[in-house]
């Protein structure tokens, strides 16, 4: 999906500015997992500047290793920049404390200034290290991956199965929507509008648990009796190892920065 | 020679109180390919479910590989033994990828992953589906996602195909391969269509249902005439 585009992206444009790093595409998922979330958490406790400043340049090496395309990156984060943009900019209003300056009229607090690039730092350095690592894989990977690492049978499966189906409802929604438009409706505000939206709606919930019983029953035909077996196996080599232990020793060193220095 | 499945006297009625069915019976042999036609909701798709036990019979018997089958249980391995291929492939193709999706059944009939891992190959090369083999499933186009749909089928190895209008949203050099496999297949099969130039080419035999019941023979080339106008 979003990844799999970007990596063809990548590979259309043909230069690799990155050549002395190795792709991140070719450790084995598991590692990548489990070491973006380790490395997610230590972010998380994270305050001091320094130590945020350290670990947002290590997350952009792990971007520069997923080969991410740098606009359609930007593009995929902005909604959640937004946010974090709408943050950075109150908080420094908001926040009491020590007056370093005011704009119009507005007094801007040395706390909220530092509590912003917190913020800030602490938040994009989680994203790209997730969009590096987790992101850049196909969603069946990643489910695979998760099913290796124990995580709860259902949750994977019901990703799994989300992964699968979401665009199959999306199809219907737009085959619906398409044979709408062909009787000539349009959005208004009024009634119609929302009894035939709430139709649609309705509609969709419909087929979707009736196709959900259709597939119950197709599996039961394949001798389904509740319990999955997964056949796709992972490897780890050396080179995974190397991978963990190097973001789990700057983990460590984050938090020894942090709490011990 | 004995039937692999034989419906006895099958009736069947929707909760809502249609009867579908009254009074249904057929035999399945070994080898033999049936065209099952009719009109919509003549009740064709429920023939099929009340042969994999998917729905039961408000009368009659359903005998399948030599025992009579009336409980959930019982119907367990008859599922395995009559493979059971959906209308809609997106019904029945689930997994991430091709692969997987062939590996389902067998996985379920406790092969290990050795034997799994052969049966995929071995089903996807009699199929001429190898280059699909790590594919996600749902970016397959429409023909490719109704064979890969038939292979996670027979991947079972089933002794009965039954087929649910296969020739949707094929085109001609598709459907062509199609027939070329089904004709090459050693197993018994029913296949439900309405396209009868396929169905000529397929089938060794022909049976319709109308007004609840398989009709006689001589009904049966004038309800195909009529189909065949249609088509």
């Amino acid at each position: 999906m979003g990844g799999v585009q970007a990596n063809i992206l990548a590979e259309k444009e043909g230069v690799d500015s990155f050549r002395f790093l190795p792709q991140l595409r070719s450790f084995d998922p598991r590692m990548r997992v489990a070491s973006a979330f380790a490395f997610a958490a230590v972010v998380a406790a994270l305050h001091s500047l320094p130590m945020l400043i350290a670990a947002f340049i290590v997350s952009l090496v792990c971007a520069a290793m997923a080969r991410l395309p740098l606009m359609k990156t930007l593009l995929h984060i902005a909604v959640v920049e937004s946010f974090i943009l709408v943050l950075i900019l109150t908080l420094p209003f908001t926040m009491a404390g020590e007056t370093l300056f005011t704009v119009a009229g507005l007094p801007v607090s040395k706390e909220g200034l530092l509590r912003a690039a917190e913020v800030g730092l602490k938040a994009n350095g989680i994203l790209f290290m997730l969009i590096a690592m987790v992101g850049s894989m196909e969603p069946s990977t990643l489910g695979h991956a998760l099913h290796h690492l124990k995580m709860p049978e259902k949750l994977v499966h019901i990703f799994l199965f989300t992964v699968r189906y979401i665009d199959v409802l999306y199809q219907e929604y737009r085959a619906l929507r398409t044979a709408m438009k062909c009787r000539g409706f349009r959005a208004r505000t009024d009634l119609h509008t929302l009894r035939t939206i709430g139709y649609l709606v309705g509609m969709l919930l419909a087929r979707s648990l009736e196709r959900s019983d259709r597939i119950m029953e197709a599996m039961k035909c394949r001798g389904f009796d509740g319990r999955f077996h997964v056949l796709v196996a992972f490897e780890s080599r050396p080179r995974d190892f190397v991978l963990a232990a190097f973001l789990g020793l700057v983990s460590l060193g984050l938090l020894w920065g942090e709490y011990l220095a | 020679m004995t039937a692999l499945i034989s419906l006895k006297d099958l009736s069947f009625s929707y909760p809502n109180g249609v009867e579908v069915l009254k009074g249904v019976s057929l035999d399945i042999h070994p080898g033999e390919r049936i065209a099952l036609v009719g009109s919509n909701g003549a009740g064709k798709s429920t023939l099929l479910r009340l042969i994999t036990g998917l729905e039961r019979p408000t009368s009659g018997e359903v005998h399948a590989f030599g025992a009579l089958r009336e409980k959930e249980r019982d119907f367990y391995d008859v599922r395995l033994k009559a493979g059971f291929v959906f209308q809609d492939p997106d019904d029945q193709l689930f997994s991430p990828t091709v692969s997987e999706d062939i590996a389902f059944g067998p996985l379920n009939q406790g092969k290990s992953r050795e034997e799994v891992e052969a049966i995929v190959d071995e089903t996807l090369s009699m199929l001429r589906l190898h280059h699909l083999k790590d594919r996600i499933t749902h970016k397959l186009s429409g023909g490719q996602k109704r064979l890969v749909a038939i292979a996670s089928v027979l991947a079972l190895k089933p002794d009965v195909l039954l087929l649910d209008e296969p020739t949707n949203d094929l085109d001609r050099e598709t459907k062509q391969h199609l027939i070329d496999i089904l004709t090459s297949l050693p197993q018994a099969i029913l296949i439900i269509s309405h396209n009868h130039h396929f169905l000529k080419r397929v089938a060794t035999r022909h049976v319709v249902l109308e007004d609840g019941v398989l009709a006689p023979r001589e009904e049966q080339s004038r309800v195909l005439e009529e189909s065949a106008e249609g088509a």
